[in-house]
C-alpha cells in the first residue's frame, strides 16, 4: 500500500512533467510558439542546475549566464573555426567550464551572502567583457554564426525535433537532480544550507560540497549553452551577460527555491510571460515587473511551492 | 587508556584568554564533565576540541594523533561527534533527514550511483532510514520521525541533535548543555540516554550547568574558571574543593 504512495511522491511530479511535454505540441500552432517552448525548456534545464546551488545549497551565483555563454562559444568557435564535431565541442565546453568553475569555486565559495553575490557578479561581467572584446575569436558584439548539431550524419534541425530533444533532456535532468537531492550528497548540500557548522561536525566537508554543486550547475549551464548555440544557429555576448544571469536567478526564486519543479515552473512562466505581455505594448515591462513584485511580496517562497503547499493544506511557517 | 590528551591548550580572542594553558586527559569509556561559572570557557574548549576553533597554543591528541586545528569534518571521520548549546539543526529538512545527515560518513557518496539511483543506493538508504528512526526512538523523539524539523518543540530538537551525533557512530561524544532549558522529567530522560550511550563504550564529554545531573552521572569532573583549570577529579573530590566552592558561591 505504501509502495504506490512512495512511487507517487518520488515520480508523480516527473510523470506530470512528462505528460505536459508530451501533450504540449498539440497546442503549439506554429514555429514561433515552438520556439518559445524550446527556450523555456533550455532555461528550465539551467534553472534546475542553478537551483541545486541557490535553492538547495543556499549559495548565490549572479554570474551563471557566463557559464552558459562559455558553453555556447566553445561550441560555436570549435565547430566553425576548428572543424570539431558538435558533440566533441559540447564535451570540450562542458569540461572546460567545469575546470574553470572548479578553479573559481575554491576561493569564491569561501565568501558568504552579499560578498559571494558580488564575486560571482564580477566573474560573470569579466567573462562577458572578454567574449565581447576578443572579436578575432568570438565575433565580438555581432556574435557568431553556428552550424546545426550533427551526430553521425544525423542533422538536428527545425523546431519539432529540437522540441523533443530539449523535452527529453529536461526530463533527464529533473530525474537525475531529484535523485541527487534525495541522497547522501543531496542531504549534505541541504545540511550546509541549514547550518554550516552543524554539517561540518556531522562529517561533511562543506567546502568540497560547495565546489561540487557549483561545478555541477556550471556544467549544466554550459551544456545548455552549447545546444542553444546550435539550435539558434547564432550566439551573441548578451546570452552570457549580467541581465541573463539575473533572469536565471529570478526564474529560480520566482518558481520556488529548493523545489526542482518550482525551478522548471519559474523558467517556463518567465519565458512565456514576456511573450504574452506584448499585448500591453509599451507597458509590457511594467506589468512584468508588477507581477514579479507581487509574487515575491505575497508568495516569498515562490509560486509553485506556495501553491503546492496550499493544495496539500500545509501551514505556512 | 587515554583517548584524548590535551596539553597546554590556549585560545586568545584579541588579547582575551578564553582558554589558558589547559592540560587534561580523557579516558576511554568514561563520562567526563566540564563545569564552571558562566564565561569560564567551557564552550570555547568544546569548540577547540571539535575543530570549530583553532587553538593559539597547545596540543590535542586523539588516540595519539595530533588533531589541533584539524577541520571538524576530519575529526568527525575520526569518531568525534557533538551537539551545540545553541542548536545547529537543519530546519530546511525533516527530522529523520537531520539524523541521516549524521550518518553521512558511512554512506555511498559516489556521484554516478546517486544520479542513477542504483539499487545498492536504494537499499543503503532504506537501511539508513531504519537505523536513524531507531536512534530517534532511542533518544526519545520517536513521535517526530515523520515531522519537519521546523515544526518540533525545543526539547525534542535537543534530543534530535543527540540522535544526529550518535548516527555517526562516534567513539567520543561531546554534549554542550544537553539539559539546558529542559524540565526535570526531560532532564532525567537525557540523563538516561547519556548513561546508556556510555554503557555502549562511547566516551562522553559533558558540558552542563545542572549540578545534580553532573554529580550523579560523571566519572570525572573538570572545573574551569576564567579559562584555567580550577580543579579536577571525581565528583566527590571536586565538591569538597575549597576553590571550587569559592568560585561557585563567592569567596568570603
Amino acid at each position: 500500500m505504501t509502495g504506490l504512495k512512495t512511487w507517487a511522491v518520488r515520480y508523480g511530479g516527473l510523470a506530470v512533467l512528462a505528460v505536459i511535454i508530451a501533450v504540449l505540441p498539440g497546442f503549439l500552432r506554429n514555429a514561433y510558439t515552438y520556439d518559445i517552448a524550446i527556450n523555456a525548456g533550455f532555461n528550465a534545464i539551467v534553472c534546475v542546475g542553478l537551483n541545486l546551488l541557490v535553492g538547495y545549497a543556499g549559495q548565490i551565483s549572479l554570474g551563471h549566464a557566463a557559464f552558459l555563454g562559455l558553453g555556447a562559444y566553445a561550441s560555436g568557435i570549435l565547430t566553425t573555426r576548428y572543424g570539431w564535431s558538435p558533440l566533441m565541442a559540447l564535451a570540450a565546453g562542458a569540461v572546460g567550464v567545469g575546470a574553470l568553475a572548479y578553479a573559481l569555486a575554491k576561493p569564491v565559495l569561501r565568501l558568504k551572502g552579499h560578498f559571494l553575490a558580488m564575486a560571482t557578479l564580477g566573474i560573470g561581467i569579466i567573462i562577458a567583457i572578454v567574449l565581447n572584446t576578443e572579436s578575432w575569436l568570438t565575433g565580438g558584439s555581432d556574435g557568431l554564426v553556428v552550424g546545426d548539431f550533427e551526430l553521425a550524419g544525423w542533422v538536428l534541425s527545425g523546431e519539432k525535433p529540437w522540441y523533443w530533444v530539449v523535452g527529453g533532456l529536461l526530463l533527464l535532468s529533473v530525474w537525475a537532480t531529484r535523485n541527487l537531492i534525495d541522497s547522501p550528497i543531496g542531504r549534505a548540500l541541504r545540511a550546509l544550507h541549514g547550518s554550516e557548522v552543524g554539517a561540518e561536525v556531522a562529517g561533511i566537508d562543506t567546502a568540497r560540497y560547495k565546489v561540487l554543486v557549483f561545478v555541477l550547475s556550471a556544467v549544466m549551464a554550459a551544456v545548455v549553452g552549447s545546444l542553444f548555440a546550435h539550435y539558434a544557429n547564432m550566439i551573441t555576448p548578451s546570452k552570457a551577460g549580467f541581465m541573463k544571469s539575473i533572469e536565471l536567478v529570478t526564474m529560480v526564486v520566482f518558481g520556488g527555491m529548493a523545489s526542482t519543479f518550482g525551478a522548471v515552473f519559474g523558467a517556463a512562466v518567465l519565458t512565456v510571460l514576456p511573450q504574452v505581455l506584448t499585448a500591453f505594448e509599451d507597458y509590457e515591462t511594467m506589468v512584468l515587473g508588477a507581477i514579479m513584485m507581487g509574487t515575491m511580496i505575497f508568495m516569498p517562497r515562490g509560486l509553485l511551492v506556495t501553491v503546492a503547499d496550499a493544495v496539500r493544506g500545509r501551514r505556512q511557517p | 587508556m587515554t583517548q584524548l590528551r590535551v596539553s597546554h591548550l590556549s585560545k586568545e580572542f584579541g588579547g582575551i584568554h578564553a582558554i589558558e594553558d589547559l592540560t587534561f586527559n580523557i579516558n576511554v569509556g568514561t563520562i567526563h564533565s566540564i563545569i564552571g561559572p558562566n564565561g569560564a570557557g567551557k564552550t570555547t574548549l568544546l569548540n577547540l576540541l571539535t575543530g570549530v576553533y583553532r587553538p593559539t597554543h597547545g596540543r590535542i591528541l586523539l588516540y595519539g594523533e595530533r588533531v589541533e586545528g584539524m577541520p571538524s569534518h576530519a575529526l568527525a571521520v575520526r569518531g568525534m561527534a557533538r551537539t551545540f548549546q545553541n542548536l545547529q539543526i537543519f530546519f530546511n529538512m525533516t527530522a529523520l533527514e537531520n539524523v541521516m545527515v549524521g550518518r553521512h560518513r558511512h554512506l555511498d557518496r559516489r556521484l554516478w550511483h546517486t544520479f542513477l539511483r542504483l539499487p545498492s543506493l536504494i537499499r543503503a538508504e532504506a537501511a539508513c532510514r531504519d537505523y536513524c528512526a531507531a536512534l530517534m526512538e532511542f533518544v526519545g523523539c520517536g513521535q517526530y520521525i515523520g515531522a519537519d524539523a521546523s515544526s518540533m518543540p525545543y526539547g525534542a530538537l535537543k534530543r534530535l541533535e543527540i540522535a544526529r551525533a550518535l548516527a555517526s557512530g562516534p567513539r567520543l561524544l561531546l554534549l554542550d548543555e544537553p539539559a539546558a532549558g529542559l524540565n526535570s522529567r526531560e532532564t532525567a530522560e537525557i540523563d538516561d540516554v547519556i548513561r546508556k550511550t556510555a554503557a555502549e563504550g562511547v566516551t562522553v564529554v559533558l558540558v552542563e550547568h545542572d549540578m545534580k545531573m553532573v554529580m550523579g552521572i560523571s566519572d570525572h569532573v573538570l572545573v574551569l574558571n576564567y579559562g584555567r583549570k580550577l580543579a579536577e577529579g571525581t565528583p566527590t573530590e571536586v565538591c569538597a574543593d575549597k576553590e571550587v566552592v569559592a568560585a561557585y558561591l563567592g569567596a568570603d
